[in-house]
């Protein structure tokens, strides 16, 4: 018992002292995470507004693997990532291994299906006679989607507070890729790990605060903004 | 308000229209037109195939064979298709209002349409005044009441001053007196726009108070069209008499022939009837419910132009309003739509007996073979 209240009063002393070497790690958390979630968005909400509005040939077959791919493990991702960026491998060339950028590369691969899966959702919830409405205002197809998706914004939300949640909590892959090198690679999660198995269990409980702080406050500010627009 | 030059181009023409669903054809249409400045009435049963037709000819939907012209122009691929909707309005059956406020739901499609700003704020503030929710622009959409939201969409619809106007059952979601005062409303900017409208529903008063044409659908086919006055009276064919639902419809055979005088024979009863159809020939009759006229049995003087008497008992009554429905057992089952005044000063009640009178010329003949 004493070890835990040990851990939480050293989390806030880390906190509040401003520990430069925890706020370093913590801040590469957030931005390699942030990063993730953001390409992720970028790639993932048109990916996933296309699957969800529109019907072809191998859709289902698509959507699928998008589902399979909402719950990749990510030491798997690690796993394939690491084997494409190895010295020897076929992007060995760019030296990308062990830096915060193979981070970004791998959890932007978790994240995707996600965003994808949650917009999918989204877009498919909306009313399809919306959709003969809005094409009937004058909206060309690009017009229809981007209408389409401002209607969809509160559950495109989750799909940001899901995706982001799934990369900042991995460990897998960015232990594989980045290697948890200090002042390079070492984020909140690979530290929390190597703490632990070195013993040091009360900073591995003040870096797990930091996360779950950080976790909260993210989801917070987003929930806000969701809640906001649904009360109106 | 149509010009009667029917050999005018349509404004919006269909040829060959086919839409099957699952294999089965839901729409079979070779030819309708929308002419300018008319107001179309597409009415049916529900599942007749109303709303795909509406679909069709918007070019909402693809049809799996037919062609839809704007103005004799063929609209076929993407870009022609958006120039059409570019021109036209529609209204469904939903509101459909976008999860934003009502002002910006006004003006979302005149922006599609690059209407410049100064004439988007002109329209919009006066349709939405005109449909009176000018006061509720602000408000978000999706908090207005359901008779608030259809009037912000037919403002929406009206701002976009379409070339042709679509509606789809656009009142049939709304309580009655709600219902009531925006038909009125909506009436009052018809007749003062002129619009061409083709307005889609399964009521027949909308469609009577409305339209200058109906075209009635069953079962995906187009089987009568014409001005309400002569469809409504003189239905094509039993499945349009009995949606019309305006008279008695009963089957029987003629068994005598004179000089367009036809005799037909209904189990028990004979019916005389304005026919040319020769003796032995089936056919169904539209007795108007409103063309019996009730008398009773021992009211003096029998002399009466009608040719046809059928003493009877009354078996139902039942009050509509300022009328009532009377269903008379006379051998056959005929209905008549009386004033609830004279019901009551003719004591009439279940079990009394009567005289149902029809003159020949009001029964319309629907030839059955």
């Amino acid at each position: 018992m004493d070890m835990i209240w040990d851990g939480i009063k050293q989390a806030f002393v880390l906190l509040f002292h401003g520990d430069s070497q925890v706020l370093q790690i913590a801040w590469l958390s957030l931005l390699v995470s942030g990063a993730a979630t953001l390409i992720s968005l970028f790639i993932g909400i048109p990916l996933g507004s296309v699957l969800g509005l529109t019907r072809f040939w191998g859709r289902r077959f698509v959507v699928s693997l998008v589902n399979t791919g909402m719950g990749l493990p990510p030491v798997v991702v690690g796993l394939v990532v690491s084997m494409f960026l190895w010295r020897n491998g076929p992007f060995g060339i760019l030296h990308l291994m062990y830096t915060p950028y193979a981070m970004v590369i791998a959890q932007f691969i978790i994240a995707l299906p996600i965003v994808v899966g949650f917009t999918m959702a989204a877009t498919q919830s909306l009313d399809p006679k919306l959709r003969l409405q809005i094409t009937s205002l004058g909206a060309s197809r690009w017009q229809l989607g981007w209408i389409l998706l401002k209607e969809a914004k509160l559950p495109l939300l989750a799909a940001i507070m899901a995706g982001f949640g799934a990369v900042i909590s991995e460990v897998g892959a960015s232990m594989m890729v980045g290697g948890n090198i200090m002042g390079q690679t070492r984020v909140l999660t690979t530290d929390i790990v190597g703490e632990n198995s070195k013993g040091e269990f009360a900073y591995a409980i003040a870096l797990s605060v930091i996360l779950l702080i950080l976790v909260y406050v993210v989801n917070l500010v987003l929930t806000m903004v969701q809640q906001r627009h649904k009360a109106k | 308000m149509r010009d009667n030059s029917t050999s005018a181009m349509p404004l919006v023409e269909a040829k060959d229209l086919i839409v099957t669903y699952g294999g089965q054809k839901v729409l079979d249409v070779p030819s309708i037109g929308v002419y300018q400045n008319e107001v179309l009435g597409i009415i049916g049963p529900n599942g007749s195939g109303k709303t795909t037709l509406l679909l069709c000819l918007t070019r909402l939907i693809k049809p799996q064979t037919g062609i839809v012209s704007y103005n004799g122009i063929p609209v076929l691929d993407g870009k022609s298709i958006l120039q059409l909707h570019r021109k036209i309005a529609v209204v469904f059956q939903e509101s459909l209002l976008l999860n934003t406020s009502v002002w910006d739901n006004v003006v979302t499609g005149l922006k599609l349409r690059k209407v410049p700003a100064g004439e988007i704020k002109t329209r919009a503030e006066k349709w939405l005044e005109r449909f009176g929710v000018a006061e509720l622009a602000k408000r978000q959409a999706r908090t207005l009441s359901s008779g608030e939201a259809k009037r912000a969409s037919l403002a929406r619809a009206f701002a976009l001053q379409p070339e042709v106007l679509f509606l789809d059952e656009p009142f049939t979601a709304l309580d009655g007196p709600t219902r009531q005062a925006l038909l009125e409303d909506f009436k009052s900017v018809l007749g003062e726009t002129k619009i061409t409208t083709v307005i889609v529903t399964h009521d027949r008063n909308e469609a009577l108070a409305l339209t200058d044409r109906v075209g009635v659908i069953i079962r995906g086919k187009i089987i009568q069209i014409g001005t309400p006055s002569v469809v409504f009276s003189s239905p094509a064919n039993e499945e349009v008499a009995s949606f019309i639902e305006t008279g008695n419809v009963i089957h029987g055979v003629v068994e005598e022939q004179s000089e367009g005088l036809a005799m037909v024979r209904v189990g028990q009863v004979q019916i005389e009837v304005c026919s040319e159809r020769p003796a032995g020939s089936r056919v169904i009759l539209l007795l108007p419910f409103d063309d019996i006229t009730i008398n009773m049995p021992s009211a003096g003087s029998t002399k009466t132009s009608a040719r046809n008497r059928f003493p009877g008992k009354i078996v139902k009554l039942f009050r509509t309003g300022s009328q009532v429905r009377v269903t008379i057992d006379c051998g056959i089952e005929l209905t008549a739509l009386i004033t609830r005044k004279s019901a009551e000063e003719m004591e009439l009640r279940e079990g009394t007996r009567v005289v149902a009178l029809i003159k020949a010329v009001s029964i319309h003949v629907i030839p059955r073979d």
